[in-house]
C-alpha cells in the first residue's frame, strides 16, 4: 500500500495454478511442433486448412476439425505492420516487421516475426521461411520458430486471397 | 408492452465427467450441434445466441471468445456473454425476445470445473478487500452458512444428509450425473467432516459440463416443440454481498424472486433447484415455500454433479424436460451465484 | 476505505456508525438505510464474539494460517454486523459459536484485511 493525498493503494497478488489441456485436436499439432513439422488441420465440411488449428474446430462450419496436412514450411506475407512503438519487455530491436504468414497448403494465416532484412523492404505478396531455434530449445509451441526470413523467390500475387485470410 | 409468452423447445446436456481432456470449445460444440439437430431448423434462424461461463475457470482473460468457435457464427450471428452461469445467459435471452428482435434464441453454457480449484477460484468472486485475500473458498463459506442454520435449529445434520441421500438415489435415474448411490442418510452421517459442519456428501460435486437450450415465441415455440415449456415468469435478486449484513437462516433475495415469478400461484410438481450444499437446498425450500407435493431434484440436482457456470442452466434443462415428457405440468427452475446463495434466479415454467 | 486500512496498518478498529447508530466494522461507506455516505468513525476493541465458524482441517496455500483453523463471523464489540476471519482454535472442540476472541496483530502491516493475523480465543470467557 502507498499513500499519497490520503488515498491508500492496494497491492493483492492472487494464484491459481491450472490443469490446462490442449485438447484432443490440437494434440498432433503441438507434437508436430516438437518435431520440427507443421501440421495443421483440415476442416469435413469446408475442406479448409487451419493452422494453427487452434481449438480444433472449424468455426465457420461448427464442426471439429479431421485430417492432419502437413503444411508450409514456406509462405507468403499477406499482410504486415512495422513496429515502431518501444514497450515494457521488448526484446527485439526497433523497428521490426510482424506480418501475417499464409504457410503452402494453408488457407488460414498466421503470425509471425520478419528478420534478416530492411523492415522498408518488406511487403504483401513476399515470400518467406522459417528460422528455428535451436532444437535444444523447442517445446510444443510455435516460438521453437525464430522468426521468418525472406526466401529470395519471386514474389506471389496475393491479390484476393490476401483479403481472403 | 404486453409480454410474449416465450418457452423453452429444446435441450441438450453433456454427461458430466471429471478431468475431461477437451478443450472447452470441445466440450461445447457437440452440445450446440445436438440442441439445434433436436428442432431441426437452420442455424441461420437462431436470432440471438446467448453464453454463460466464467474466465477465471479456464485462466485466460476473454476465453469466452473462443465459444464462439464452436457456434458456426458465420455468416455473422448477433451475440452475447454472460459473465456467469448459463441460467443468467438464458434471463438475458429472455429478454431480447421480449424486445421484439427476434423469435428463436439459444443459450449454452460449460463449464471445466476440475481444471483448476475451484474452491480457490470461486473465491475470487467474493469482495475484493475484505473476504478475497483470505482465501476462504466457498466451501468454508457455505459452511458458516450451514452453522448458523443448525444453531438456529431451523435444520439438523440428519435433515442435511437426507436431503443428499435422496439426491444420490435419485441420481441413479439420471444417465447423465456423475455422483450417484444407493446410500441412507444414517451411512452418510457415519462419513468424516472436510469442512465442519459439512461432510463431503452435502458439497456439490464439481464436475466438467456443457449445456444448451433453445428458447423461442409464441407460434415459433409451437412449430418447433409438441409441448413447450411455457415460461409464465421469471425473477432474478441479489443479496448483499456483505457476508456479515445478511442472514444467514434465510435467503430473502430467493424469497422475493420466488414471490415476483409466481411460485405460489398454483402447485409446483417439480422443482430443480440449483443448491450445491444440502443446507442451501433446505434453505431455498422454506424461502419458496415449496411443500412435500413438489418433487425436488430429481435429477439428483448439482449435488450430484456441479459443473460451475452450467449448473444452473441444467436445472432449466431439467425443469423443461419434465414438462416435454408430460410427466410434470407445472415446474420451477432456480439458480444461484456468489457464495452462500447472494443471488438467485427462479422462473416457474408450464406446459399447455 | 483508505482511512481503514490506514487505521489498520497502524493497529487500530474503525469502523462507521449509521443514521441509524448502528456501528459497521469493517465500515460501510454508505448508510445501508439511506445511502448516505458515512463520515462517522468510531473505535472498537479488540475482542468480540464468533456468531458462527467452520473448521478448516487442511489449510490451503494464502490462508492466514498454515496448521487448522476455524473460519469465523466475528461480531466485535460495539459493532452491528459480524466479519470474516481466521481463529487460531488449535482444536474444533475448542470452539463454539458465542466463543470471545480477541485481534492478533500481524507482526508487519501494509494497510489490508491480512494485518489482521488472525483472531485468539479468550481463555474461560466463553
Amino acid at each position: 500500500m502507498s499513500e499519497a493525498d490520503g488515498i491508500m493503494r492496494l497491492r493483492q497478488p492472487i494464484s491459481v495454478t491450472y490443469n490446462w489441456s490442449a485438447g484432443p485436436n490440437a494434440t498432433s499439432h503441438l507434437n508436430g511442433l516438437l518435431e520440427g513439422t507443421l501440421i495443421g488441420k483440415r476442416c469435413p465440411g469446408c475442406s479448409l486448412v487451419y493452422f494453427p488449428p487452434r481449438n480444433g474446430v472449424c468455426p465457420k462450419c461448427a464442426r471439429i476439425l479431421g485430417d492432419d496436412v502437413v503444411v508450409g514450411p514456406r509462405g507468403t506475407i499477406t499482410t504486415f505492420c512495422v513496429v515502431n512503438v518501444p514497450f515494457l519487455g521488448q526484446k527485439i530491436k526497433l523497428p521490426y516487421v510482424a506480418a501475417q504468414i499464409l504457410l503452402d497448403g494453408a488457407d488460414i494465416s498466421m503470425q509471425h516475426l520478419i528478420q534478416e532484412c530492411e523492415a522498408t523492404d518488406v511487403r504483401i505478396g513476399m515470400r518467406v521461411e522459417p528460422v528455428w531455434k535451436d532444437r535444444s530449445e523447442w517445446g510444443p509451441s510455435l516460438e521453437n520458430i525464430a522468426h521468418f526470413r525472406p526466401t529470395g523467390e519471386p514474389d506471389r500475387d496475393m491479390g484476393v486471397e490476401a483479403g481472403a485470410s | 408492452m404486453s409480454r410474449r409468452d416465450v418457452a423453452i423447445v429444446a435441450t441438450a446436456q453433456r454427461p458430466n465427467e471429471v478431468g475431461s481432456t477437451l478443450t472447452s470449445v470441445e466440450l461445447i460444440l457437440p452440445v450446440i450441434n445436438d440442441v439445434i439437430a433436436k428442432v431441426g431448423i437452420e442455424r441461420q434462424k437462431i436470432g440471438f445466441w446467448c453464453h454463460g461461463s466464467c474466465d477465471y475457470m479456464s485462466g485466460q482473460p476473454f476465453s469466452f471468445v473462443a465459444a464462439v468457435d464452436a457456434i458456426g457464427a458465420w455468416p455473422p450471428i448477433v451475440e452475447s456473454h454472460v459473465e456467469g452461469d448459463g441460467a443468467l445467459a438464458l434471463y438475458e435471452a429472455w429478454v431480447k425476445i421480449q424486445t421484439g428482435e427476434c423469435d428463436v434464441a439459444l443459450v449454452f453454457s460449460n463449464g471445466k470445473t476440475t481444471s483448476g480449484p475451484i474452491d480457490r477460484i470461486l473465491n475470487l468472486q467474493a469482495d475484493p478487500y475484505m473476504v478475497t485475500p483470505l482465501w476462504p473458498g466457498f466451501d468454508s463459506l457455505s459452511a458458516l452458512q450451514a452453522r448458523a442454520c443448525l444453531d438456529a435449529g431451523i435444520m439438523t445434520e440428519a435433515d442435511m444428509a437426507e436431503v443428499a441421500a435422496r439426491s444420490y438415489r435419485d441420481a441413479l435415474n439420471n444417465p447423465i450425473a456423475y455422483a450417484k448411490e444407493n446410500v441412507t442418510a444414517e451411512q452418510l452421517l457415519a462419513r468424516p467432516y472436510t469442512s465442519a459442519p459439512l461432510r463431503a456428501h452435502d458439497c456439490g460435486v464439481p464436475v466438467d459440463g456443457a449445456n444448451a437450450i433453445i428458447l423461442a415465441a409464441g407460434d415459433a415455440a409451437r412449430s418447433l416443440a409438441e409441448r413447450p415449456a411455457w415460461i409464465r415468469g421469471i425473477d432474478h435478486r441479489i443479496d448483499t454481498q456483505r457476508l456479515g449484513a445478511r442472514s444467514m437462516t434465510e435467503s430473502s433475495s430467493a424469497a422475493i424472486a420466488a414471490a415476483k415469478a409466481g411460485v405460489g400461484n398454483d402447485r409446483i410438481d417439480i422443482a430443480e433447484l440449483h443448491a450445491p450444499y444440502t443446507h442451501q437446498e433446505i434453505l431455498l425450500r422454506r424461502a419458496m415455500n415449496l411443500g412435500e407435493g413438489t418433487h425436488v431434484n430429481p435429477s439428483g440436482g448439482a449435488l450430484v454433479s456441479n459443473p460451475a457456470m452450467a449448473a444452473g442452466l441444467a436445472r432449466f434443462a431439467e425443469a423443461a424436460e419434465s414438462v416435454f415428457s408430460g410427466s410434470a405440468d407445472r415446474v420451477l427452475a432456480h439458480c444461484t451465484s456468489g457464495p452462500m446463495l447472494q443471488q438467485n434466479l427462479v422462473c416457474v415454467m408450464e406446459g399447455e | 476505505m483508505s482511512r481503514f486500512f490506514l487505521s489498520l496498518q497502524e493497529g487500530r478498529l474503525e469502523g462507521t456508525k449509521g443514521s441509524d447508530g448502528r456501528v459497521y466494522f469493517p465500515p460501510a461507506e454508505f448508510d445501508p438505510v439511506t445511502g448516505e455516505q458515512l463520515h462517522e468513525w468510531v473505535t472498537l476493541p479488540e475482542t468480540g464474539t464468533v456468531v458462527t465458524w467452520s473448521w478448516q482441517s487442511e489449510p490451503q496455500p494464502n490462508q492466514p494460517l498454515e496448521h487448522p483453523f476455524a473460519w469465523a463471523l466475528i461480531t466485535l464489540d460495539g459493532a452491528a454486523v459480524p466479519m470474516l476471519h481466521a481463529v487460531d482454535a488449535g482444536d474444533m472442540a475448542r470452539i463454539r459459536t458465542g466463543s470471545r476472541v480477541k485481534v492478533r496483530w500481524a507482526a508487519e502491516r501494509s494497510g489490508g484485511v491480512r494485518d489482521i493475523a488472525c483472531f485468539d480465543l479468550l481463555e474461560g470467557a466463553s
